[in-house]
């Protein structure tokens, strides 16, 4: 497990290994989103309810699962980068922050437009939404503290602090509607119980599962990035941009030879 | 001890600082935390009458009325245990209706009737297409059993206290 | 199901495609400036590496 961690947390066998599997993650990313979107918009029928603003569900339900799982990661990688001093990680927890606040966003976004019609209302402070609203700042005080250091390692270690007491507001958003009286319903799924039709828990989580996958795209992405930047001056990076740079000024390199 | 090793003392110190002030708030605020009160939680409540607060349950079949105004409406919110008579004026949410969760901000008056000025619709967390609903309410209606989705009352805040 | 009726979504349309519609702005602007990072951050080490080969 050790030598797998440090062995992955190596920049360079990172940016290879993740080059690789990149691809097939956002093709699968695409697949999913476009197959749910399908089933949730066209296939799907409407709610006894709610009628067709139950299709609100399938990007509001997803976008607040991811809101906290991202925030989970992000947590667990800023806690990693803190103890054992892994780059990876501490780049990991940085780009994770930004995706997740957009989770977030549009988790509080689509939830306002599903509670006017539905409840009659676009906010109102219940347990659930003003945990989830504290999240939101929680991810924005994490990016502001990112930033406010100009030191790296100084910078990831006192919003690794932030991201891990901030930790605590997962279980509370998660389990608010159990503690409290909200206006947000109960939960609908949980370990073997569900109380959303088939035909509407098909497209939920063919959609929840393509917001995973989109989210370790983006994160892939980022992170291989980051790795780059941070590494620019290392014998790898080099070699690597002379290749690029060699594939990219090989036409100029073929009409010299040809010159000569 | 190594630097390692007391990086992650003070980590773990932090959870454990966090999670036992988290749990003391939690405590503390599972009383005050209280969005809506359920109509039998309502007589617990101190100086009810001079408080603007939230009653939630259920609308009662069958007890909504309408004014000739068409705004002013009647209805009772009960938790199946006890029942309160509110009196609402102003636009009711699409999800109003009888049998289904509400949750009502405004003042009990003195004759124990709940003056609304604002009226929310709560629902459950059942999802299903309207037949399957309707092929379940039949099957309940001949079989004499509560349909297999009940809808919660959303009153599990009501066992503390 | 005509395209009237699919846009009108029962009266909701206007909350259905305002919700999807924000969701695919936010997730697409991650994904375009992900790739727009990227982007720079390779140009700038190939055009350095450049660099440093025409000096050698």
């Amino acid at each position: 497990m050790w030598v797998w961690l440090h062995k992955f947390g190596s920049p360079k066998y990172f940016y290879n290994v993740s080059g690789k599997i990149l691809p097939w993650v956002g093709g699968a990313t695409v697949l999913l989103i476009l197959v749910g979107l399908y089933l949730g918009l066209f296939a799907s029928p409407a709610d006894y309810q709610q009628r067709d603003s139950v299709r609100i569900m399938y990007i509001h339900v997803p976008s607040a699962w991811n809101s906290m799982f991202i925030y989970l990661v992000m947590a667990a990688a800023a806690a990693i980068g803190l103890i054992w001093n892994i780059k990876i990680a501490d780049i990991a927890a940085a780009v994770s922050a930004p995706i997740g606040a957009s989770f977030t966003f549009i988790t509080l976004v689509t939830g306002s437009l599903w509670g006017k019609p539905m409840w009659g209302t676009w906010w109102e402070w219940d347990a659930r939404l003003t945990s989830e609203l504290i999240l939101l700042f929680l991810y924005l005080g994490y990016i502001a503290l990112q930033s406010a250091f100009e030191d790296r390692r100084t910078a990831a270690r006192a919003s690794a602090v932030l991201a891990i007491v901030g930790a605590v507001n997962v279980p509370i958003i998660y389990y608010s509607v159990q503690w409290w009286n909200t206006l947000h319903q109960p939960q609908s799924l949980g370990v073997g119980m569900s109380t959303i039709h088939a035909s509407m828990l098909l497209p939920l989580l063919l959609m929840a599962l393509g917001f995973k996958l989109l989210y370790v795209t983006l994160l892939l992405m980022r992170t291989r990035t980051e790795v780059l930047e941070r590494e620019r001056n290392s014998a790898w990076v080099q070699e690597l941009a002379q290749a690029l740079s060699g594939k990219s000024s090989s036409d100029q390199v073929r009409s010299s030879n040809e010159q000569r | 001890m190594t630097p390692r090793r007391r990086r992650l003392m003070i980590v773990l110190l932090i959870l454990l600082a966090v999670g036992v002030a988290a749990a003391l708030t939690l405590n503390a605020f599972r009383g005050n935390l209280v969005f809506f009160y359920g109509p039998s939680q309502l007589a617990g409540v101190e100086k009810v009458h001079e408080r603007n607060l939230r009653l939630g349950g259920l609308v009662e079949q069958g007890s909504v009325k309408r004014e000739d105004d068409g705004l002013t409406v009647h209805f009772n919110v009960t938790d199946n245990v006890t029942t309160v008579p509110v009196t609402y004026k102003g636009i009711l949410p699409d999800l109003f209706r009888e049998g289904q969760g509400v949750v009502a901000q405004g003042r009990l008056n003195a004759g124990g009737e709940f003056m609304a000025e604002e009226v929310l619709a709560k629902h459950d967390e059942n999802y299903m297409p309207p037949e399957v609903a309707a092929a379940l309410k039949q099957a309940s209606e001949a079989g004499g059993k509560t349909p297999q989705f009940t809808g919660t009352l959303m009153m599990q805040g009501g066992s503390n206290k | 199901m005509n395209s009237a009726d699919f846009f009108h979504m029962g009266g909701y349309g206007l909350y259905v495609w305002g919700s999807y519609g924000v969701a695919l702005a936010v997730l697409a602007l991650n994904v375009a400036l992900a790739h727009q990072h990227q982007r720079r951050v390779l140009r700038t080490i190939t055009r350095s590496a450049r660099r440093d080969r025409s000096c050698a």
